[in-house]
């Protein structure tokens, strides 16, 4: 590839230069195809791609870590620049060569934080191992920089850390650890794969304001593996943009946002949910993506204000709902501490409107979700579907409110059964609750609703395996419309999903709700996506709701300050905003209570027609 | 940690309870140890039996026989062998140690062979080697182990000469039966040990420890090899139950003074109160073995000790 010569008119060398580097798979399937790129020292790539770009095979056969996936780097080269000595060819380097790079000079920052440390070594043996390998430091000095390491990524209590397991810590904390890991040797490159896409994005910002001012302190270069185009337009000096194991683009971060050149990438940036950009608009959009078809992009949808709401009688009433669950018992069977999931949480839900339920991981967002599907027995509060209350009906009726509530889970995988026909899994709920009887009626309503959500009548004789990511969220959606449902539960139905597929989803909720007249709870931790799909918003922090409201009243106008924490906490796809000054601190508390200790019930004022705000003083201890 | 040992305690009891009365039922159901004393003469008559019967105190109802059997554990007296009158406590308390020396043995072998094979099997993964190993553990867990008992003996003992083909009289009488044991064990464990690496070194933790520059031994065997220890140290616990059975068949064909021997020609003799005291006894060590997994798994796993 020639649009990679090393950039002549800076005069110091790139750091790391990958050039035509390709990575096979089993037998021939290439999942990387002549990529080049270079990374300076101190500065910040990001890889920015789909799921299958290659984007992540890419990072590890850096370090040539594909040698333990099964990937076999198969053309090109890996020059990396030690801090001593000459570039190594990293693709032919031997083995003891490149165990003495990683951890060392290369050090790598992996996705999920709940899996990457080893669950039986404390916290401070697994930070220390690096030291000692590399370092040759006793185990005592070994401890003592393990420690400091652990205040510099902004632990508190970094001395009794050293000493903890890994499942003792949350998600984000354990993101840290990792950190503190991988920079313990000061390491000259910094590859971090998704480091914040499992996290809640108060969180991620936390996260993210550490990555950047340890890079800045210690003039560590990083490579950014993300498929988030507002995470890279916060954290990027140049990117590079993969589709299908190619490098489509690559450009600073300012022209990739402001002229996108391959296809493509206009495609992918389109996609992106931008916050505010429903400004002054009372009621949600919809409005056409761009998607790939082929090699060329091409818009799909219509543009079409969502005025589908009805707000003359209330399809859901939920009042005072609370939920907890026993945990913690003594050896006699006495419970010691309960999970206030949810505490005297109460809204409606109206015909034809989508109310969203926002809020980080312990939130109790689920939980109501679930309570509603009758999967979980409320602990009090009283729910009426339709004007009748829920705990009254008889068990016939509960049986016909399944039919009428739907619920949409987040993986598309494990929600199908993958040794049944997806025609099979759609039909199921037709046949559960006898609503046709005939055979060849329900093939053809099964047929029917699978063109509905976009598919074609003859995928129901195929296998969930036989789908993507996007086909099988699809034919969830069939499933849970195959009831004929009046309300579906979306529980982050679209965050697991690609850009381009989840706005394609989005857009048929949008417009199936239309169609059909269905209201949707859609719960979610993604504010972008809320701004777009719904019609009101109800913020749950801790097992309550903090703030209710039309959406643009909590997008315009938030009161409460959680609310706007996670608002502030949202990277923006601009690179042209100056970068996230906020400092975000502090963990999401838990709901985990000893029996007794009841938690607080904080008063809602009205601050706008409809626009309901928790008195701060009464809650959120120690929140903000 | 008090509270979970006592409640083993417990449910020990309920063991022990259960395990003893299904013993002592069942024997009494297979035959008369007065007909079997007198060897089946027939000079004897009815009323020689009757006072062979009351003489061992068999003529009582059963439930009255068990209940002073269980008075008798309570203060560790199992009672007289019927054949030759020794205390029972006697006569286990000399096959006991012969018999876990074996039982050990034959579990350290299996273990030294299982953990490298199994990790080396994991690590070569549907290459010819893990092949070769898939295939002899199929062929260990194909031999009955008294077929490898009696192979042994003529391959070792009669045809090469090299070591003693019964008893036990000194370090080399070990060798024959502990490997018929470790064999059939080490069959299953390498299994166990492969598929528990395959599912951990799958883990992004051992991608994150290569990442480190560690090197392959020190991912393997500190990483990754404590996170399946679970498993094989789940399976081991329940294997020493099969363990002890096997061990009856083995000690036999090696004519071995242990407790299976012991309890074998307790069986053949109806002789109820060594064979209630061994079977007592044997439970118990299993019971014993179980709990002491149970802390095992804590100490390997920080997360269930926390529970």
């Amino acid at each position: 590839m020639s649009d990679n010569t090393p950039n002549l008119k800076s005069s110091h060398q790139p750091l790391l230069s990958v050039r035509s580097l390709s990575v096979e798979f089993g037998a021939g399937f290439k999942a990387v195809k002549d990529v080049s790129f270079d990374v300076e020292p101190g500065k910040t790539l990001a890889v920015v791609g789909e799921s299958g770009s290659g984007k992540s095979v890419t990072s590890l056969a850096i370090m040539r870590l594909t040698d333990y996936t099964g990937g076999r780097i198969v053309g090109g080269e890996v020059m990396f620049r030690p801090a001593q000595g000459e570039a190594i060819d990293l693709t032919k380097a031997s083995d003891d060569t490149l165990r003495s790079i990683r951890g060392n000079d290369i050090a790598m920052i992996f996705q999920e934080p709940m899996t990457s440390l080893n669950p039986v070594f404390t916290i401070g043996n697994q930070i220390a191992e690096t030291l000692v390998l590399h370092e040759r430091l006793n185990a005592r000095d070994a401890r003592l920089r393990a420690k400091e390491l652990l205040q510099k990524v902004r632990l508190p209590d970094a001395e009794r850390l050293l000493d903890r397991y890994p499942h003792q810590l949350s998600g984000g904390m354990r993101q840290r650890v990792m950190i503190a890991m991988a920079l313990a040797c000061n390491p000259k490159l910094l590859i971090a794969d998704e480091p914040t896409t499992a996290l809640d994005v108060t969180i991620q910002a936390q996260i993210l304001n550490i990555i950047r001012d340890l890079q800045q302190e210690m003039g560590t270069a990083v490579i950014f593996i993300t498929h988030d185009m507002g995470v890279v337009a916060e954290m990027a000096d140049d990117v590079v943009v993969m589709w299908k194991g190619e490098k489509v683009e690559q450009a600073p971060v300012r022209d990739i946002f402001a002229a996108p050149q391959h296809p493509y990438t206009r495609a992918l940036l389109s996609a992106v949910p931008r916050l505010g950009s429903l400004q002054g608009q009372p009621l949600p959009k919809r409005t056409p993506v761009m998607v790939m078809d082929g090699g060329e992009p091409r818009l799909v949808g219509e543009t079409h204000v969502q005025n589908t709401a009805d707000y003359a009688k209330p399809l859901l009433q939920v009042d005072k709902l609370t939920t907890r669950f026993d945990v913690g018992k003594t050896f006699l069977g006495r419970v010691t501490h309960r999970v206030h999931a949810v505490e005297e949480v109460s809204f409606d839900i109206y015909p034809g409107e989508t109310l969203a339920l926002v809020g980080e991981s312990g939130s109790g967002k689920s939980t109501i979700g679930r309570t509603l599907q009758q999967l979980v027995e409320p602990t009090s509060g009283t729910v009426r579907f339709d004007g009748r209350d829920m705990a009254a009906m008889s068990h016939g009726d509960r049986r016909r409110l399944r039919q009428e509530i739907q619920y949409i889970f987040q993986d598309p995988f494990a929600s199908l059964d993958p040794r049944h026909t997806v025609g099979y899994s759609i039909a199921e709920p037709i046949v559960v609750h006898g609503l046709i009887r005939d055979r060849k009626a329900i093939e053809k309503r099964v047929h029917e609703l699978l063109e509905h959500v976009g598919l074609q009548p003859q995928h129901a004789k195929r296998y969930p395996h036989e789908f993507s990511g996007g086909q099988r969220q699809r034919v969830c959606i069939a499933r849970a419309l195959a009831s004929d449902p009046r309300l579906i539960i979306a529980d982050e139905s679209v965050s697991a999903l690609d850009v381009s597929i989840q706005a394609q989803i989005v857009n048929l909720l949008m417009e199936l709700q239309e169609r059909r007249h269905l209201s949707y709870l859609f719960i979610t931790h993604d504010m972008a996506v809320v701004e777009k799909i719904s019609h009101r918003v109800a913020v749950m922090y801790l097992g309550q709701i903090v703030e209710l409201g039309t959406r643009q009243a909590i997008f315009e106008n938030p009161q409460h300050s959680y609310t706007r924490k996670l608002l502030s906490a949202v990277p923006i796809a601009d690179p042209q905003r100056e970068r996230a000054k906020m400092r975000i601190e502090g963990e999401i508390p838990s709901p985990v209570r000893p029996v007794g200790q009841e938690p607080a019930i904080h008063r809602m004022r009205e601050v706008g027609p409809g626009h309901w705000v928790a008195v701060e003083a009464d809650a959120l201890r120690g929140a903000a | 940690m008090a509270a979970f040992i006592l409640k083993r305690l417990l449910q020990a009891v309920f063991v022990v309870l259960a395990v003893t009365l299904i013993v002592s039922f069942a024997i009494r159901l297979s035959g008369d140890p007065a007909v079997m004393m007198v060897g089946g003469a027939g000079s004897v008559t009815e009323q020689d039996l009757q006072n062979i019967r009351q003489s061992l105190g068999l003529e009582r109802p059963f439930i009255v026989q068990y209940l002073s059997f269980l008075q008798g554990i309570v203060v560790g007296d199992f009672g007289k062998s019927f054949m030759g009158g020794t205390p029972v406590s006697q006569l286990i308390g000399r096959a006991l140690p012969s018999t876990l020396l074996l039982a050990f043995a034959s579990l350290i072998t299996s273990i030294v062979l299982s953990v490298p094979l199994g990790v080396y099997a994991a690590v070569k993964r549907g290459q010819w080697q893990d092949q070769t190993i898939r295939i002899l553990s199929l062929v260990g867990l194909s031999f009955p182990n008294f077929w490898l008992a009696i192979m042994m003996v003529l391959f070792f003992s009669i045809m090469l000469g090299l070591l003693p083909p019964s008893g036990m009289e000194g370090p080399q009488s070990f060798i024959m039966p502990a490997l018929t044991m470790a064999i059939i064990l080490t069959a299953t464990n390498v299994r166990l040990v492969r598929t528990s690496m395959l599912e951990t070194l799958s883990q992004q933790y051992i991608m994150v420890a290569r990442s480190k520059g560690l090197k392959d031994w020190v991912v393997l065997y500190k990483h990754a090899l404590r996170n399946s220890a679970i498993p094989l140290v789940t399976y081991i616990g329940l294997q020493f139950g099969g363990l002890i059975g096997g061990l009856v068949i083995v000690e036999r064909v090696f004519n071995w003074p242990g407790m299976g021997t012991l309890a074998f020609d307790a069986i053949a003799a109806r002789d109820y109160p060594v064979l209630q005291g061994t079977i007592t006894v044997l439970a118990l060590f299993i019971i014993f073995i179980n709990i002491v997994i149970d802390i095992a798994y804590g100490l390997i796993d920080p997360r269930i000790r926390t529970e």
